[in-house]
């Protein structure tokens, strides 16, 4: 293989900018999706009424349909019924759709395998279940979902490669207009799998790095 | 409100090419299921043994799947492999090809982790009376596996499902393809068609994936208590 380096260097600054939009799409959906996952996940714990039974369906919703179906139907079809919106909140929209349900399954986990004993003894030293929720379980239940929260921020990231299909010009979408332009599909197609690297490899350290770190929040056993 | 627009659905064979379309999807989907259960199985044997080269190429080749996003090893091999070997590799055949692959190596992990979960006593014991290697993986360690890998195969499987939506960037005729085709004939007469053809689609697949989630958990649950 025979790769034209002066192509590659040449379209640097393209990749450059295209890896930011995908940092930038990542970054919001992960945010919001910890933030929905959050607050879902205390309203499941709490067994509120009516909400429950409405995220319950939200989940199961997001979860067994694909983003590419959900990107489609935010971005062609909601404006049929007077709701338009932006192909970039059209993608944070979808991917956070798509996240919010994962990252609220992550936290529910980590809530409930908060151990009994721990909850128990909160309550004989009388806290309050304010003081219980922010002391006690949310600490703890957020160290144990630590891993699948780090998977799903990694999940989240790759999901970002098909937002091409509602004309977002991402690393994905970029390397594949590149190769209709000018054929040199080995060189962008490298430098798209070298992108991924560069960003997913370092994040991926990083996690489990973290989860080392926050292991010792665990008590019990 | 007159015209609300769901008619589009129902309009010549419109309903009937759609689920011609997800037929395609699940076609697709399920002969990757197929291929990449059988060779993840074989994967996932080969990992548990105590080679360490063995071991370390194919965690390697687990997490260039778990790295590389799907869509991007659909196009490496759709635009690179298919004129290497100046063959015409359609793109259902690319789909079947990736897809075997990334679930050989997502089964593999699974099955790996379905053989390590086992207590080790099982295998002391079965070794104790004698059973040898063949015997103990047929009749010990498989047969038990099978029931801690059913939840994360089935979930596999959706995923799989899912991911099959891609197919449609890179030219297969499969249900995405064959709701944009119908959206775009009735840009006139069925101005909304986007609206309901996509919220149908997204249905479909939800009708598809559903019931094998709750599967998934049922399997989970049964086998917890």
């Amino acid at each position: 293989m025979n790769l034209d380096w002066n192509y590659i260097y040449e379209n640097l600054p393209l990749y450059g900018e295209a890896m930011w939009l995908t940092v930038k799409l990542a970054f919001w959906a992960v945010l919001l999706s910890l933030l929905v996952g959050l607050a879902f996940s205390i309203i499941l714990h709490y067994k509120v009424k009516g909400l429950q039974t409405l995220i319950r369906a939200y989940i199961e919703l997001s979860r067994n349909t694909p983003l590419l179906v959900q990107l489609f139907f935010l971005y062609y079809g909601l404006p049929k019924i007077g709701i338009h919106m932006s192909e970039m909140s059209c993608a944070i929209v979808g991917l956070t759709f798509l996240g919010g349900s994962y990252m609220t399954e992550a936290f529910r986990s980590g809530i409930e395998a908060v151990s009994r004993v721990q909850i128990e003894s909160g309550l004989s030293i009388g806290l309050s279940r304010m003081q219980l929720a922010r002391h006690v379980i949310l600490p703890q239940a957020f160290s144990i979902s630590i891993p699948s929260l780090g998977a799903n921020a990694i999940f989240l990231l790759k999901e970002t490669s098909i937002v091409g299909a509602i004309s977002l010009l991402d690393l994905t979408n970029l390397a594949k207009d590149l190769i209709g332009m000018f054929y040199k599909t080995e060189e962008s197609l490298l430098m798209l799998v070298a992108a991924y690297l560069i960003l997913i490899l370092p994040l991926s350290f990083l996690l489990t790095w973290i989860e080392r770190k926050v292991r010792y929040a665990e008590f019990g056993d | 409100m007159r015209n609300l627009g769901i008619e589009v659905l129902f309009q010549g064979s419109n309903f009937l090419r759609l689920l011609g379309g997800l037929l395609v999807t699940v076609e697709i989907a399920f002969v990757s299921i197929l291929i990449g259960t059988v060779l993840g199985l074989l994967m996932g044997l080969l990992r548990t043994l105590k080679s360490g080269a063995l071991r370390f190429i194919l965690r390697l080749y687990l997490e260039a799947f778990r790295i590389i996003p799907i869509l991007v090893w659909l196009y490496v091999v759709y635009f690179i492999f298919t004129p290497m070997m100046s063959v015409e590799i359609s793109g259902e055949l690319t789909a079947v090809l990736v897809f075997s692959l990334w679930g050989a190596a997502e089964m593999g992990d699974i099955v790996r982790g379905a053989l390590e979960s086992l207590p080790k006593h099982q295998l002391e014991s079965a070794k104790a009376l004698g059973l040898s290697s063949a015997q103990i993986y047929r009749h010990i360690l498989i047969p038990q596996a099978i029931r801690r890998m059913l939840p994360g195969t089935i979930n596999l499987a959706t995923r799989m499902i899912k991911t099959t939506s891609l197919v449609v960037l890179i030219g297969v005729i499969e249900v995405v393809k064959v709701g944009q085709q119908i959206i775009e004939l009735g840009v006139i007469k069925a101005p909304n068609a986007s609206f309901w053809v996509y919220g149908f689609i997204f249905i479909l697949f939800f009708l598809v994936c559903y019931p094998l989630s709750k599967l998934s958990k049922r399997f989970e649950r049964r086998w917890q208590s």
